[in-house]
């Protein structure tokens, strides 16, 4: 298995359920979601026109069999975009219209508790890490 | 785990963008379609003679809006970019500061031409009240946008159901260098072509003033010329159609020929239909040249001369050659950039255009043809 670089970007508590924060690690921004308890990272920037996906709404997917027939499913799994309203689904970072081209890139998250941060071989940079709390991590 | 990069178009416009030069000094760009926005009616109203600052509160705005149909949430809050609402409270577009450091300032836009929409005075049934509206529009962009803020330009907003109070305002506004244009809608109550709204040619062309006509419009059509579509991503490509019968009205109705040098752009409306659209106007011509023998050109000819089209919402076709072929077919001398900032459907000028356009037609369309079409001395 390939070692990937593992970043902390934030303490857990500043993204509670429902909230987000918007992270950089070296030159990616990477938006991180925090969907009914659950976190989800995918980079920020739209790979239609570069709308910042930190910006979008959650929605639901919208889906039907055929005409007249409608279902509602997955409500705040799909982001769109605050431009051209693209959808993608926070699972996969896979787009709707277009999952093979347009997609976001989907990394890792975890919560880690800090006792283990400091023992390595995490990448804490310039984010200070201490043994009581709870932190984010994203893997590269 | 990383998963595959995702597929950004590689576009040569990135190249202009990352060479760490201030954006002024690598690429003009004039924008062709900007929207203002009022904090709220009372930035308007100020403008209001008494008398219709009172009609306003008492009896409001009445436009044919067909049906009741006033289509917001469009996509988005009032249509706008998720990330154009400014934080200290207001509409998008209201904001000056913002308007600067999120479009003007960050990319390097030379002007921004505004088109107001909404309640602004154009199509208002009560046609005194429409020109006192239209008239307060105006002194509203220049106090608050194009005065403190000389990059942005406006249009003169005309009650164009009013021909005679569109050329009263015309006359009133166009000595001023803020304003760039005539700003008239396409769906207008009758065909844009009609003599009703001459006087309104004659006058913009009298001044040099091209006429921008903007999608949208309160005449009582529909957009498309069958009736109202049931959903919005119907009415979005839908304008296109409004564009085309103002273009086969003004081409066909011989306003040309009257106005051998009046200028019109179509805004918003996107481009890809204006090929087949003259393809087909000649064809019918050439079998019925009788019934308009005041045409003394085929319409592509008036269309080649007098036309010009913003780019936004530009066509996305899978094969971005195709697009770059319709492009070289209409001309690279008659697209004009535009944004539509604050708005939803927001073309970036660095991001639009795909890969393979050249350069020199992006140069033009980005700014040469804007500095040619617009009144920007």
């Amino acid at each position: 298995m390939t070692w990937m670089p593992r970043h902390v970007v934030a303490k857990a508590a500043e993204i509670p359920p429902g909230s987000r924060k918007l992270v950089a690690i070296g030159e990616r921004q990477i938006v991180i979601l925090n969907v009914k308890g659950e976190l989800f990272a995918l980079s920020d920037k739209c790979p239609h026109k570069g709308g910042s996906l930190s910006l979008g709404k959650l929605t639901g997917a919208v889906t039907s069999s055929g005409p007249g027939d409608y279902a509602y499913a997955r409500p705040g799994e799909i982001l769109r975009c605050p431009w051209h309203g693209w959808e993608f689904d926070v699972r996969t970072g896979r787009s709707w219209c277009d999952p093979k081209r347009m997609r976001l890139m989907n990394y890792a998250v975890t919560v880690e508790p800090g006792a283990r941060l400091v023992e390595g071989p995490y990448v804490a940079e310039t984010f200070p890490v201490t043994v009581e709390d709870e932190y984010v991590v994203v893997e590269t | 785990m990383m998963l595959d990069a995702p597929l950004t178009p590689t576009l040569d416009t990135d190249a202009d963008r990352d060479t760490g030069a201030p954006a002024q000094a690598r690429l003009r760009i004039i924008d062709g379609d900007v929207h203002p926005a009022a904090r709220s009616m009372a930035d308007v109203k100020q403008f209001l003679a008494p008398r219709w600052r009172e009609h306003l509160e008492v009896y409001g705005s009445r436009r044919k809006l067909g049906m009741g149909y006033e289509p917001y949430p469009k996509s988005a809050p009032r249509a706008c970019r998720r990330d154009a609402w400014p934080e200290g409270g207001g509409n998008p577009g209201s904001d000056l500061d913002l308007i600067r450091k999120q479009y003007l300032d960050a990319y390097g836009i030379e002007y921004g031409i505004l088109g107001p929409l909404g309640v602004s005075g154009q199509s208002e049934l009560n046609q005194e009240f429409s020109a006192a509206l239209a008239s307060a529009t105006n002194d509203w962009q220049r106090e608050y946008f194009t005065k403190p803020e000389p990059r942005l330009r406006s249009g003169i907003v005309v009650p164009s159901e009013h021909a005679e109070a569109s050329v009263a305002e015309i006359e009133r506004c166009a000595d001023d260098p803020a304003f760039a244009q005539v700003f008239m809608l396409t769906r207008t109550s009758e065909p844009l072509g009609n003599r009703r709204y001459w006087p309104i040619y004659a006058a913009a062309e009298r001044h040099g003033l091209p006429v921008g006509m903007h999608v949208f419009g309160s005449g009582g059509h529909p957009y498309t010329g069958t009736g109202w579509p049931s959903y919005y991503v119907e009415e979005g490509t839908g304008h296109s159609t409004s564009c085309q019968a103002a273009v086969s009205s003004l081409v066909m109705e011989g306003v040309f020929e009257r106005f051998p040098r009046l200028k019109v752009v179509m805004i918003e409306g996107g481009f890809g239909w204006l090929p087949a659209l003259t393809w087909r106007l000649d064809k019918v011509f050439e079998r019925m040249r009788d019934e308009v023998p005041h045409l003394k050109k085929r319409p592509s000819e008036y269309i080649r001369q007098h036309i010009w089209v913003t780019t936004q919402p530009m066509e996305e076709p899978d094969d971005r050659r195709h697009l770059i072929d319709t492009m070289e077919w209409i001309g690279w001398d008659r697209l004009l950039f535009a944004s539509d900032y604050p708005h939803w459907d927001f073309d970036d000028p660095f991001r639009a255009f795909p890969a393979g356009v050249p350069a020199e037609g992006k140069r033009q369309i980005l700014a040469g043809n804007g500095r040619a079409v617009y009144r920007l001395g």
